[in-house]
């Protein structure tokens, strides 16, 4: 039976998030973001909420809850609200732990799972994009070649999070069966990290450049084995769970400007009287609730085990457009002062522009 | 719990409606598009065929979700022929909304329009210069005034009308009325020519010195002043998510037609490819699919919070004025897309584009369900956001 509510599990993860946004991410959003540096910290304590340990199986060390997208994005949603570029970094290991729980085969989850469970913040990550105006995730160029009995990866990703630490990064490349994802030490050889890239925004973010180069991996390192991975899926869980953060970029940003326009005052009167500002503050609420709706649609579907391609695109296409609108209101509310770094709606601005281009960089 | 989910009554009823529209609706839309406020003997034929299931809209204890679903597929039929429907119009939601038990059993059988506009106020219903006297003598209601854009005021029997006791009270002292047929002093004094939903007639009624029985007021006839007009109003939470259901039932007629248009030309809208990759088309499809499930996903919250009686008049107004919009404008675009055979009428997608307008301005245009948000988010009274 349709019904748009949070049940009590759901309000439960909402309110703890939001608390813990509000406690550890918003001090830090500013400082972070003007001196590009990532606070360590912050990721040990989002590790010690136990959102990773949470989602394993207890045969793999977990808590054995029962892992719902759903819940996922709720949470997603919350931390992108506290800030953008942290929440990608904290959620970071997710980008390896999720395609091998869902794909991975027994050995693999035995191997690689029990590292998230553990009580310090796991370093890993995925490269999916790549460094060109026409990226597109169906048509990857990097490669994967079977030659005496490893795999050989070549090709340059971008917009790898954290991978100058990272343990071990999870490579999209396209091989003889498809779309293949290879765990890949963050020191093997043929792998090379260059120099941190600079972004418009998610400046806190450290994002790399990564090459790879003949890099040889065992083939126990592809993820599902001969089966492979449902990259459809995976791409879809990533678009849910980024869509879920650009509702809380939006829904930032709407909040303050809402704040802004009653207490600023104009012409004998808080701005909020007037209609034309009235009516973006409007509209901006509408919307975040409308692409919250089709987030929540689209994880829910993939919960549910169904193919959720046409979900997720249209939420992705439809937040990404929404988000720019709902940021680029928040900035012309604030006027003047809206284009100055004191206020933070600019840079929900400039991270709101993300989404657009984002693939993969988070996942539910 | 969040489940989107559709109620197996839901989509079984939204099932036996798709058929009738197929058979029925589409086979006569262009006839009474074209033949303006004549006799439509189908759908009487129709009514009487359905009446052994209970009805198009299956009475009044159906749940306000089942109700958008099946109101998105008739409208998806045709739009004017959903609201010029046999079994009832606006006024039956307002009396289903409101009146006592006593009420639904006398008015509950037959079919009812709602007046409310007035030549000189639409929006701002609380300027309703239609009056209200209670004659002490005879124990009735004498209305007088004029109400124009009265939606279905010829087909049906009853009309809700709009009046107020006391002019000087402003908002609290409007009260709604059940005018019958037959009514004295109750006249019918003009049909309207539109732009679209042209099988539903809409008229304009002179009451004159028209006398009712005292039972025939809606809700109480006490005046409040603190929040009397609200019980008014609070019609419009359980009926705007109906017109919004029928702004995304046009809509999603004229984009399937589009898709499937296009499909015959070799066109396909893909959900798995890159921006780069796709044509100005696809993407304008693409937005359209986006901007429609928005609307309707909007619609739904607001029918669910009805189904659990919590109070929705920001998600009502959202869903409102998200679908009045979206359907004027996904109409348009398809029309566009579809370029000469788009405009001509030997197409229903220019009807569409006409039919769908409606929804953006009736039970409040998409500027009062901002003014409706924008003042509930805020916190703010009517005068201090005008």
């Amino acid at each position: 039976m349709a019904d748009f509510s949070l049940n009590e599990e759901q309000k439960l993860i909402q309110e703890t998030m939001r608390e813990f946004a509000q406690e550890e991410f918003r001090k830090l959003a500013h400082e972070s973001d003007e001196s590009s540096t990532l606070q360590e910290d912050a990721l040990e304590k989002v590790c010690a909420l136990g959102i990773f340990s949470s989602s394993i199986p207890e045969e793999y060390g977990g808590h054995e809850m029962e892992r719902s997208a759903l819940n996922t994005i709720i949470m997603a949603e919350e931390l992108a609200w506290g800030d953008l570029s942290i929440a990608l970094g904290a959620l970071s290991p997710l980008l390896m732990m999720t395609p091998i729980l869902e794909s991975g085969t027994e050995d693999q989850k035995k191997k690689w799972l029990p590292n998230f469970c553990g009580e310090s913040f796991y370093a890993s990550t995925a490269a999916l994009m790549e460094p060109r105006v026409s990226f597109d995730p169906f048509a990857l160029q990097t490669t994967a070649e079977e030659r005496g009995g490893k795999a050989v990866l070549n090709g340059v990703k971008c917009m790898v999070p954290l991978a100058d630490r990272a343990r071990q990064i999870l490579v999209y490349a396209k091989g003889a069966s498809g779309m293949e994802a290879y765990i890949v030490d963050g020191d093997a050889a043929g792998l090379s990290v260059g120099e941190r890239e600079k972004y418009m925004g998610l400046r806190a973010l450290p994002l790399f450049t990564v090459t790879l180069k003949d890099c040889e991996v065992d083939l126990d390192r592809r993820v599902g084995g001969e089966k492979g991975i449902d990259y459809n899926r995976l791409l879809n869980l990533s678009r849910a769970s980024l869509c879920a953060m650009a509702v809380g970029i939006s829904r930032a940003s709407h909040e303050y400007a809402l704040e802004y326009a009653k207490e600023r005052v104009a012409f004998g009167e808080p701005i909020a009287y007037r209609q034309s500002i009235a009516f973006m503050l409007a509209e901006s609420a509408m919307e975040v609730d409308a692409m919250r709706l089709l987030a929540w649609r689209a994880a829910w579907k993939l919960d549910r085990g169904e193919d959720a391609t046409r979900e997720s695109t249209l939420a992705k296409r439809y937040c990404a457009d929404q988000t720019m609108k709902v940021t680029d209101y928040g900035v012309q509310i604030l006027g003047g002062h809206g284009y100055i770094r004191e206020h933070p709606v600019e840079r929900w601005f400039r991270n709101g522009r993300s989404f657009a281009a984002l693939e993969g960089l988070a996942i539910a | 719990m969040i489940d989107f989910e559709l109620s197996p009554e839901a989509l079984k009823a939204q099932e036996r409606v798709r058929t009738i529209c197929e058979n029925v609706f589409r086979k006569i839309s262009r006839k009474y598009d074209e033949n303006e406020h004549s006799e439509m003997p189908e759908l009487h034929e129709l009514a009487e065929e359905l009446k052994g299931e209970g009805g198009l809209r299956g009475g009044m204890n159906r749940d306000f979700l089942t109700n958008v679903i099946v109101t998105e597929e008739l409208s998806w039929g045709d739009l004017g022929l959903t609201l010029a429907w046999p079994e009832g119009g606006l006024g039956n939601a307002a009396i289903n909304a409101v009146a006592t038990p006593e009420q639904k059993a006398r008015f509950g059988k037959a079919t009812a329009s709602m007046a409310i506009t007035e030549p000189g106020c639409g929006s701002d219903t609380s300027n309703i210069t239609t009056t209200a006297k209670l004659d002490p003598e005879t124990n009735e209601w004498i209305i007088n005034g004029e109400k124009i854009f009265i939606t279905g005021g010829k087909t049906y029997d009853n009309v809700v009308v709009w009046a107020t006791l006391d002019r000087s009270l402003g908002r609290a002292a409007i009260k709604s009325f059940v005018v019958e047929k037959g009514a004295p002093g109750r006249e019918l004094v003009k049909l309207e020519h539109k732009l679209g939903i042209r099988s539903s007639d809409t008229v304009a009624m002179v009451f004159n010195d028209c006398r009712i029985p005292y039972e025939n007021i809606l809700g109480s006839p006490e005046i409040k002043t603190r929040g009397g007009f609200k019980g008014a109003m609070a019609t419009f939470d359980a009926t705007r998510p109906g017109v919004a259901a029928m702004g995304i039932g046009v809509a999603r007629a004229a984009l399937d037609f589009t898709k499937e248009t296009l499909e015959k030309e070799g066109i396909t809208i893909p959900y798995d490819k890159g921006m780069h990759d796709l044509s100005a088309v696809q993407k304008a499809v693409l937005d359209m699919e986006a901007e429609l499930e928005a609307a309707r996903l909007l619609t739904w919250r607001a029918a669910t919070m009805l189904n659990k009686g919590v109070r929705n008049s920001l998600e009502a107004s959202m869903g409102k004025a998200k679908a009045g919009r979206m359907a004027t404008l996904v109409t348009q675009r398809c029309v566009e897309i579809l370029g000469p055979c788009g405009y001509s009428r030997d197409w229903l997608v220019e009807k569409w584009m006409r039919d769908c307008k409606i929804t953006d301005i009736f039970e409040g245009t998409g500027q009062i369900q901002m003014l409706i948000i924008a003042r509930q988010i805020l916190g703010y009274t009517r005068a201090e956001l005008k």
